[in-house]
């Protein structure tokens, strides 16, 4: 089904190795040199402030004084910031607390899930359009905020962890790519597997998500953005400033330009720059989606297409 | 909804239907009892359960929730706020009338649709034009490269996002700190209202115009070759091919995501304005998100907010639909078939 997504549909390898169609026109020099250019400036465009948050940070005080600010071409790598930020205190707990609602998060939101779409998966089964519907229909009213804050509130939510969870732990949309993709399973090899005693559960474990394993590493990551990028359910929900996770002290340092609690010393000394300090959390707060996500890369297609085809 | 036609025939049933003879002697069959079928789906049934109490818990009950904007809500009348929504009298449409004088509301709706107009026509075409543009290179590995970087972003927090832009673009950031070296004067993008809703636009296309190019790139790849091949024997050159053989193929996909978007035109970047709009004050920042929060949130207004919340939420669902029709009288599919 996938097969003429590949990008290559039709192209057939031409002289040296060009994959271009034989009746293709041959672009100009001056064609290929500009669209060349302009590539590498849009990718510029992307990558250029990435660069220089990652170089500032890894700053000595002196190289950003000389540098007035910002620092774009690196000299003398100091990873200060980083042991300053990670030596205990308020960064490094609230990255520790990022990383457990993640992981608790994300393992939460995909039992669930996967749960939820094997068993709608069915088409025969009892109630399954009536579930299937109740399910769409969320995707059509928001509930707005107000009452939302005040349902976690009468549940007795706030100050607490379950707040960065619950609430946000579903996604219809990620359940919907989900179902489309175990409904694609061959039926044969489930009805094979009944036959030979197997319950749903162990049907759901043993063949349709070993099948599955692109698609659910796709949802995998967007759930796991989702809990890594949040900041506004720690915002209204969270009071205790010891349980902001780090989007929200990312927010508060180098938007709000508040000083880290701690590093106060470090900073008026000359020891460290205030600069570098900021730079560094944003690289903390980059660090799991750059690493994660071009993994995942070579499988967003199917997800996001099945999701415009289905959604 | 969206049902596949697959939903529609139940195409697998668990088991056999009872099958007796008519008088004819055709085959009828016979519906499984209820009771036999929730005992026989019981295991499918207990898996939605987690799913299904979720969105009762925090999709349905807070659309009940709702009723504060018929009441005069006060959350210190009891220790929980639902003991607090049943003890609170009730008012009316009381706030829905005090919403229609209010002049910060209609400033909200007005920066609100400013916004959307701003990202339909500046945001939606970036996508296209980019998903046009890499694929109109043949190497795959340039492809791969420059997916790889236009996606990234995507995945970006809006604090970090905004916190580079700020980096970039602020008073202290990169830009203003070259030209004071040069002796020029220094310039902050991130504090001028007048800009603002260009540089919200701007942030949205840095963010997301990459990710956008995915439905498009899989909508130009699933083209038969043959078309193209056929017209370029017909003599049609590279402009003709993508007048008549690309841009058509792109039109369902185009309309889709125009209806989507159009139903989103009251939901603009809420979580990046919030947090911009002590930058630049709520005169030229608030919209009806964050309208919505300051006054319901931050002050406690929150009969009030919830008001305008349902207010928005009619609306948005009326231009969902609205669109979707405006879709179908195109021809076209649109969120959910006729």
């Amino acid at each position: 089904m996938l097969s003429g997504l590949t990008g290559l549909a039709g192209v057939k390898p031409g002289t040296r190795g060009r994959l271009r169609p034989v009746w293709e026109e041959e672009p100009s020099r001056t064609g290929l040199a500009s669209k060349g250019v302009v590539l590498v400036l849009i990718c510029l465009a992307v990558l250029f402030p990435l660069w220089v948050v990652i170089v500032t940070s890894l700053s000595s005080v002196r190289t950003i004084t000389e540098a007035g600010g910002l620092v774009v071409i690196p000299r003398g790598v100091t990873f200060v910031a980083y042991q300053e930020l990670l030596g205990g205190g308020q960064v490094t707990r609230a990255t520790v607390i990022s990383l457990c609602v993640t992981v608790v998060g994300t393992l939460f939101s995909m039992t669930v899930s996967i749960m939820c779409a094997y068993g709608l998966s069915r088409t025969g089964s009892v109630l399954h359009r009536p579930l299937l519907v109740f399910m769409l229909a969320t995707m059509f009213f928001g509930a707005g905020l107000i009452p939302t804050y005040l349902v976690v509130q009468g549940l007795g939510l706030t100050d607490s962890y379950l707040a960065l969870i619950l609430p946000s732990a579903l996604n219809v949309f990620n359940i919907l790519v989900l179902r489309a993709f175990f409904m694609s399973t061959a039926q044969e090899l489930i009805e094979s597997a009944r036959i030979d005693g197997a319950g749903d559960f162990r049907i759901l474990w043993q063949i349709v998500m070993p099948l599955s394993r692109a698609v659910i590493a796709v949802i995998t990551l967007f759930y796991a953005v989702g809990y890594w990028s949040a900041w506004f359910n720690a915002s209204i929900y969270i009071s205790d400033p010891q349980m902001l996770p780090l989007q929200n002290v990312m927010n508060q340092l180098v938007l709000k330009q508040e000083r880290p609690t701690g590093l106060a010393q470090a900073i008026n000394t000359g020891h460290l720059s205030p600069l570098a300090i900021q730079m560094a959390v944003m690289v903390l707060a980059l660090i799991p989606v750059a690493f994660l996500s071009p993994f995942v890369q070579k499988h967003f297609k199917e997800g996001m297409l099945t999701g415009a085809v289905k959604g | 909804m969206s049902l596949s036609t697959e939903d529609r025939r139940a195409r697998e049933p668990r088991t056999p239907p009872v099958e007796t003879r008519a008088a004819g002697g055709a085959p009828v069959a016979t519906k499984v009892p209820l009771r036999h079928r929730l005992r026989r789906d019981r295991t499918l049934l207990l898996m939605t359960l987690p799913a299904m109490l979720l969105l009762l818990v925090f999709a349905y009950v807070p659309l009940a929730g709702n009723v504060v904007a018929f009441q005069d809500y006060d959350p210190y009348i009891a220790d929980n706020a639902f003991q607090a929504i049943a003890q609170s009298p009730w008012v009316g449409f009381e706030w829905f009338q005090q919403m229609v004088n209010d002049r910060l509301f209609w400033s909200a709706l007005r920066n609100t649709l400013a916004i959307f107009l701003l990202q339909l026509t500046l945001f939606f075409p970036v996508p296209i034009l980019l998903a046009l543009f890499i694929n109109s290179f043949v190497r795959p590995r340039v492809r791969a490269v420059a997916q790889a970087v236009l996606y990234l972003p995507h995945f970006f927090s809006w604090v970090l996002v905004v916190t580079v832009f700020q980096q970039m673009f602020g008073g202290a950031g990169l830009i203003a700190q070259t030209l004071r070296e040069h002796g020029h004067e220094g310039f902050d993008l991130m504090t001028d209202p007048g800009l603002f809703k260009f540089l919200i636009t701007f942030e949205m296309i840095w963010k997301d115009a990459g990710w956008g190019v995915i439905v498009f790139l899989a909508a130009l790849a699933a083209v038969s070759p043959d078309l193209y091949e056929a017209s370029a024997m017909d003599g049609a050159n590279r402009w003709r091919r993508m007048w008549h053989i690309t841009l058509p193929a792109l039109r369902p996909v185009v309309a889709l995501l125009l209806v989507l978007q159009v139903g989103n035109a009251l939901t603009v970047g809420f979580e990046q304005i919030l947090l911009q709009r002590t930058a630049v004050g709520p005169g030229a920042s608030e919209v009806l998100d964050t309208y919505v929060w300051n006054v319901g949130i931050t002050n406690g207004g929150f009969s009030y907010a919830a008001a305008v919340g349902i207010v928005k939420g009619v609306f948005g669902l009326l231009l969902v639909l609205g669109a979707n029709k405006v879709a179908h009288l195109m021809g076209e599919q649109g969120v959910y078939k006729k």
